[in-house]
């Protein structure tokens, strides 16, 4: 703890602990979500454990609750984890040695590489992606169970207005994102187009259809590179 | 969902997940290439927060939910701490519920 202690600076262990909370917050209405809407516990359990990607598990979820297919969940899942590709390329000098970055890269996550993007010194970054990702992959997967438990006695989280925070948490991960024109114009149609289909097309397919919308509105040079 | 489904899911985020640690140094990712991800990305949320906010199965979901993700939105242009963003959500669409609001 001590070298830890030196090698993170208070501020960044406040910061992380504020993410930890929030998403502790967010796995519990998941697995609270997906219990209370009749699904076993073992399976949102699962999912956080072995998926361990917040945004891919809600959408999977939302496309089971709204009675998709299984194999339209897992291509929304995969479409939105397809960023942790290059994510991976980012934090290849943090993720472990010959071994241990099998079990390192685990811990990639959007998260973890804000947290880690912010350091330059390299057993900084090593420090801060380790103990970002582990005390998230804790927080994330102990709130996720405890709200799967919960959720059973739940005949609907709708009171709690639960269903509103996951939209909550998405909205405020692609904020910064949305600075650059072109995306904030290919979001608006692809978001747009997406809830004006949904009625008509099996759930999942809107929203994967989606990024289509940067066909018309292609980021310039200088955009979306964050 | 099926266990099944839950391992294919697994599987291919853990492809993605290890590919860039096991491959940096011997491939680059084209500029462009990751331009695009990102912004595909993006896109690809907006929707999901869109529908999901608006939507419940194929039909209006009432007013409360999107009444509660659009105070979201305004505390995240305002830069507000994340558990004060979802907080305020689940918050107001409890209390509009409460209050008789679909």
């Amino acid at each position: 703890m001590r070298s830890l202690h030196r090698t993170i600076d208070r501020a960044t262990l406040r910061d992380i602990a504020l993410v930890c909370a929030a998403d502790a917050l967010v796995g519990a209405s998941f697995g609270a979500i997906a219990t209370a809407g009749g699904l076993p516990a073992w399976l949102p359990i699962a999912l956080s454990l072995l998926v361990f990607a917040g945004g891919a598990q809600f959408a999977a979820l939302g496309v089971v609750l709204a009675g998709g297919s299984a194999l339209a969940a897992v291509a929304t899942g995969l479409v939105l984890n397809a960023r942790l590709l290059l994510f991976g390329f980012a934090l290849s000098d943090v993720v472990g040695g010959r071994w241990t970055r099998y079990l390192g890269a685990h811990l990639i996550m959007d998260e973890a590489l804000a947290f880690t993007l912010r350091r330059r010194d390299p057993a900084g970054r090593r420090a801060v992606f380790r103990l970002c990702g582990l005390a998230l992959f804790a927080c994330w997967n102990l709130a996720v169970a405890a709200g799967a438990l919960a959720g059973r006695s739940l005949h609907s989280t709708d009171a709690l207005g639960l269903d509103a925070a996951f939209p909550a948490v998405l909205l405020a991960l692609i904020f910064p994102a949305l600075a650059a024109p072109a995306v904030r114009k290919a979001a608006a149609l692809g978001a747009a187009a997406a809830v004006a289909a949904a009625p008509f097309l099996p759930a999942g397919l809107p929203v994967l259809l989606a990024p289509l919308a940067l066909l018309l509105f292609r980021p310039a040079r200088t955009e979306a590179a964050r | 969902m099926t266990l099944l489904a839950v391992l294919a899911l697994a599987a291919g985020t853990y492809a993605f997940r290890v590919a860039g640690p096991l491959l940096a140094g011997r491939v680059t990712v084209p500029p462009r290439a990751e331009r695009l991800l990102t912004a595909a990305t993006a896109v690809l949320l907006a929707a999901l927060v869109a529908t999901s906010a608006l939507l419940e199965g194929h039909a209006f979901a009432g007013w409360a939910r999107p009444a509660g993700v659009a105070v979201a939105a305004a505390l995240a242009w305002r830069c507000a701490p994340f558990p004060a963003i979802v907080l305020a959500a689940a918050a107001t669409t409890a209390l509009l519920r409460l209050a008789g609001v679909p």
